[in-house]
């Protein structure tokens, strides 16, 4: 097996993928920079008014995007987490780490701008609506994950414990998205989708896209940030991390 | 198989019995906390009979928490669980005997005691009926979702608190339709579905979180 046109299991080990998520990095930063003064550029100058909710809807360039981010995230962290118990690579467990506090984040921000949102809109901050309550769950299975691996001070037992966590809260993802189908609540369905016509103007789906991909290009940056710190810290006693730290001094 | 299952159960339920103390601290945390609602609400029925399905639902989820941390902590410090992890039969079996062991000791006492207690709160019979029936068909998803969290947290740091934090979310869905087949009942519109969805819960939980939390208990135990 070992004349494979390429070794998947090369950048399994962070020696290798150190470098190469430094180099990956400034890229998704830049990335992110461009979609996200295109995506809001059309969304505050160029998208229209929209005819019932005037000025106000334009939260949704960052409200949408945040909460399919705080869903995407989890799923790709439970992947992580999958990953790491399933073949016991150390980078896995790393990665699922990292990706919880951007997750966390993103859960946050859609609730909050959710709420500044629905305060004109419905004329409340806040209804117990299951979307609304699914996502405040979502936002509480991040926040047991970050509190679970910050309690258990071998990182090995962390990542597992963390896994099994986060494998046991993917139930909620379905939940939430799927939630304003199966009950009729407050908040309004899917304005997107891939089967049929968009519900909105071009205009305004463009900007939320480009808004979208540019909380993704930040979501990956920041996440291979926070990984390559992991990686120094845990893997502190190698040879690898010595030689690095010493030639920057 | 059974025979198994049994013989944890009988353990489990004779070990308890020996510390009958832990069982009636769990239950008088019950009863107090569900007192203490009509002392801070005030006394007027119209509203007591408004607030006594989540009240009570919600007092026993917390005093099921209460009771979560001993299930696999004394058996963590004295070596049995490793003896348990060791033995030729599935870990996930002996879960499933701990936690059926579980609700008998920490579920079943809070259904006995929610009809006294809904009597306090002005409910009516049938509404009486069938809050301590959806305390029937919930609390042993009560003790299966927790025992996966009791897992987690076994030997950790500030165990008891993560553990709410853990298992109190997950506990949700639970507490909405228990607490909302009462509501039903009260609004006339019939507990079926509320009932329903909660034994699906129920048989789910049961059913699943064995495995999850042998896998957690193994992580635990390395």
């Amino acid at each position: 097996m070992s004349n494979k046109l390429i070794n998947w299991f090369r950048y399994a080990s962070p020696q290798t993928f150190y470098p190469l998520a430094g180099r990956m990095i400034p890229w998704f930063w830049g990335l992110a920079a461009i979609f996200g003064v295109a995506g809001l550029g059309i969304g505050f100058l160029l998208a229209p008014t929209d005819a019932q909710q005037g000025e106000g809807y334009r939260i949704i360039f960052l409200h949408v995007p945040a909460s399919w981010m705080s869903m995407f995230i989890y799923l790709v962290m439970a992947f992580w987490a999958a990953t790491g118990l399933a073949f016991n690579t150390r980078l896995s467990g790393m990665m699922a780490s990292a990706l919880a506090p951007t997750g966390a984040l993103f859960a946050f921000l859609s609730l909050w701008t959710g709420a500044l949102w629905g305060k004109p809109m419905w004329g409340t901050w806040w209804v117990w609506d299951a979307r609304l309550t699914s996502e405040l769950i979502l936002l509480f299975l991040y926040i047991g994950f970050i509190a679970l691996q910050a309690a258990i001070d071998d990182p090995r037992r962390a990542d597992k414990a963390g896994a099994i966590l986060a494998l046991v809260g993917v139930v909620n993802i379905p939940i939430i998205y799927f939630s304003v189908q199966w009950w009729n609540t407050l908040h309004q369905g899917a304005s997107v989708s891939l089967t049929r016509a968009p519900s909105m103007a071009a205009m305004m789906l463009w900007g939320m896209l480009l808004c979208a991909l540019a909380c993704w290009m930040y979501s990956i940056a920041v996440a291979l940030m926070r990984v390559r710190v992991i990686m120094l810290e845990r893997e502190r006693h190698t040879d690898w991390v010595r030689a690095l730290l010493a030639g920057r001094e | 198989m059974l025979s198994l299952i049994r013989a944890v159960i009988g353990r489990d339920l004779r070990l308890a019995m020996r510390r009958q103390a832990d069982i009636v601290a769990a239950m008088f945390f019950f009863i107090i906390v569900v007192s203490l609602f009509p002392l801070g609400v005030g006394p007027e029925p119209e509203q007591l009979r408004r607030l006594a399905p989540g009240v009570l639902w919600v007092a026993a989820l917390l005093a099921t928490m209460l009771s979560l941390p001993r299930l696999f902590a004394d058996d963590h410090r004295d070596g049995t669980l490793e003896q348990l992890a060791l033995a030729p039969e599935p870990l996930a079996l002996i879960v499933l005997g701990k936690v059926i062991a579980h609700w008998l000791v920490a579920g079943l006492p809070l259904v006995v005691l929610a009809p006294v207690l809904g009597i306090q709160f002005d409910l009516a019979t049938d509404a009486l009926a069938v809050l301590t029936l959806s305390l029937l068909i919930g609390t042993p998803a009560l003790s299966g979702i927790g025992a996966i969290g009791a897992a987690l947290t076994l030997g950790v740091r500030g165990g008891g608190v993560l553990l709410s934090l853990l298992v109190l979310p997950l506990y949700i869905p639970v507490l909405i339709f228990g607490a909302g087949a009462v509501d039903a009942t009260v609004t006339g519109l019939g507990a079926q579905a509320h009932l329903s969805l909660l034994g699906a819960l129920a048989l789910g939980g049961v059913f699943f979180a064995p495995w999850p939390t042998a896998a957690a208990l193994r992580v635990a135990l390395e």
